[in-house]
């Protein structure tokens, strides 16, 4: 009983990282612009089907490709940001909406007609298959990496918005745009580059989920609800915010699906609107 | 220029001027009759797209009028759908007063969620409706005892309607039924658009901040508009449930209600044929395109969202409407308003 609670806490937090990965670039960029990113995800199944395709057709090794899928995710939205996010920063919530549903019908079609509709395979090294058993508890060789890795990125990402000068400037935007742009700002610029390291991130937890929840067209969508859920009960612009919702949500998730299995996603959908309602602006937001 | 007339003579000649019938509205409803001439073999097609345009119509009076973006309105289609089912299942198969019930049913749930609803904006909103939709859809996956589950509701068996007409096979009777509500609940919507009430939403869309400085209760108006707006949803998906005789879980599903949004978006937010029209194109273009696999079928609906948002900002009728205010095409018709005697 005892190991099983420990294994449920352990999966859970592994995939409370993968979320966490998958969706900390979008409360950074939520915080700033206000623009709500429907297709953050869509985002994050370019990095997931770019390791597989080099993996599979061009036999790359596993870790290469990661950093590859993160640069491709992150250049790919920043292109879509210079050209289309942009002209709407100013626009209604609701055309920032359907903007972005649209690329992710786009990118869910497109994927569909590139790769089919099945699961794509992944091959992962020997030494990231195994498994270590530590005082009866299993812990998966792959999700200690996952969790290794999103660690060392919380840490990254953390001293960088702490100590850095790029840091301080988006903390300032996040706080007060107006005000920063009156400060001489180039509110614009580190947005721009913010949105590409958000993006790359959602690249990386693309690639990097596949092992654990697969890699198929419904991605962008199944796993929007996921990572709107982090965001909006993280609170708006904050990293802690975001690492403490994600966690929660993964452990809650998991200890669902394996106590009680019948009610499936019930719990976590009630939870959440029970928390929006109590604190609109999210558990760390200062604003709503 | 009547709009210019009547802003002078005050907001009541104005609303009444708008509450006038033109004739192209005429032509319009005259136009639903067709399919039962022209294509007698797509009856339950047009069926389809009635109880979507009252579906997408329900949307726009909260979305198009009061501003409330809603990414969970499948959640009242389906409530309405269930309510519909069950009650035929369980030995009741009246339509009429099963899509009472149905109305009733959604109209209630909508009156709950109306408290939360007029508290929020923005980004809770959007996610606490998107919340609200997939836990109706767990709720209803759950309770399998009730509602089928993934099976789907089996059993349904409608009466015939009045007595006397059944639903038959070729969509006969379903279209005129569906027809008929579309139209009764388009006046109610026409009506309520066109009144005092309805220009004060428009004035909750503007700018629900100066509305409260000036006195105009919102909150109160939000909760009104969005009862009657699920009701309407409910009203929709009870229609569905009696038309087709099952219920599955696709009635609540994510997919549903953004398929309505896109609807609406593209025929045009705000304006009543919005709903109407998108519902046309939207169904009759899958029905059309049916043979390609349906992940595909997402692809041109996106691009097509993307390119109203950015370049057709009013959706189809707000383009149409932008040609026909436009200074040359009033120069082009001015000879056949002379003709037909009303230029001033």
């Amino acid at each position: 009983m005892i190991t099983s609670v420990f294994g449920v806490l352990f999966d859970g937090f592994a995939y409370g990282m993968l979320l966490f990965l998958l969706s900390v670039g979008l409360s950074v960029t939520l915080g700033m612009m206000n623009f709500v990113n429907l297709a953050h995800c869509s985002f994050g199944m370019i990095g997931g089907y770019v390791t597989v395709t080099l993996m599979n057709s061009m036999g790359w090794p596993f870790l290469a490709t990661l950093p590859v899928a993160f640069v491709v995710a992150a250049i790919t939205s920043v292109l879509f940001e210079r050209t289309m996010f942009r002209r709407l920063y100013r626009a209604s919530d609701l055309d920032q909406c359907l903007l972005t549903i649209g690329l992710v019908f786009v990118s869910v079609a497109s994927a569909a007609y590139v790769y089919g509709t099945i699961q794509q395979p992944v091959n992962l090294p020997s030494y990231l298959r195994g498994s270590y058993t530590i005082m009866g508890v299993t812990l998966g060789a792959y999700r200690l990496f996952l969790i290794a890795i999103s660690l060392v990125i919380t840490a990254l990402l953390v001293l960088s918005l702490e100590y850095t000068r790029f840091g301080a400037q988006v903390r300032a935007a996040v706080d007060n745009q107006r005000m920063a742009r009156g400060l001489g700002i180039n509110v614009d610029g580190a947005f721009a580059v913010t949105f590409a390291l958000g993006s790359g991130l959602a690249g990386l937890g693309g690639a990097l989920a596949i092992d654990i929840v697969g890699l198929d067209p419904s991605f962008a969508l199944a796993y929007l609800v996921y990572v709107l859920i982090v965001v909006s009960v993280g609170g708006l612009g904050s990293i802690g915010g975001s690492f403490a919702a994600a966690t929660l949500l993964g452990i809650s998730d998991m200890a669902g699906k394996y106590y009680f299995p019948e009610i499936g996603s019930f719990l976590i959908y009630l939870v959440m609107v029970g928390l929006l309602m109590w604190r609109p602006a999210g558990l760390f937001g200062r604003r709503s | 220029m009547t709009s210019t007339s009547a802003a002078l003579a005050g907001p009541h000649e104005h609303l009444r001027a708008q509450d006038r019938w033109r004739a192209i509205e005429v032509v319009f409803w005259l136009a639903t009759l067709l399919p039962f001439l022209v294509t007698p073999n797509y009856l339950s097609l047009a069926s389809q797209v009635a109880i979507t345009a009252l579906f997408a119509l329900s949307l726009d009076l909260i979305l198009g009028y009061a501003g409330i973006v809603s990414l969970g309105h499948a959640a009242f289609f389906g409530f309405g759908a269930y309510a519909a089912g069950i009650l035929s299942k369980h030995g009741w198969g009246e339509p009429l007063s099963g899509l009472l019930f149905a109305g009733i049913a959604a109209g209630l749930l909508g009156y709950l969620m109306s408290f939360i609803i007029a508290r929020f904006r923005h980004l809770a909103l959007i996610m606490i409706t998107l919340g609200f939709g997939l836990l109706l859809l767990e709720a209803a996956n759950s309770a399998g005892w009730l509602t089928g589950g993934a099976d789907g509701l089996q059993g349904v068996r409608m009466w015939p309607l009045l007595g006397m007409f059944r639903f038959d096979l070729y969509g006969f009777t379903a279209y005129w039924y569906s027809l008929i509500l579309l139209f009764l609940l388009f006046l109610v919507s026409r009506r309520l658009i066109n009144s005092p009430f309805g220009l004060s939403l428009r004035g909750i869309r503007e700018n629900s901040t100066r509305m409260r400085a000036i006195g105009a209760e919102s909150r109160a108006h939000i909760r009104k508009i969005y009862t009657i707006s699920a009701a309407m949803a409910g009203i929709a998906g009870g229609l569905l449930t009696q038309t087709t005789e099952t219920v599955s879980l696709g009635v609540l599903d994510f997919q549903r209600s953004a398929d309505i949004l896109v609807i609406l978006v593209l025929g045009g937010a705000g304006r009543l044929y919005g709903g109407l029209i998108g519902a046309i194109i939207f169904l009759v273009a899958r029905d059309q395109f049916s043979g390609i696999n349906p992940q595909y079928w997402y692809f041109p609906i996106g691009v097509l969202l993307v390119v109203v948002v950015l370049f057709l900002p009013g959706g189809i009728l707000g383009g149409l409407a932008q040609i026909t205010g436009s200074e040359r095409f009033q120069r082009m018709v001015r000879p056949l308003m002379v003709w037909r005697g009303k230029s001033p």
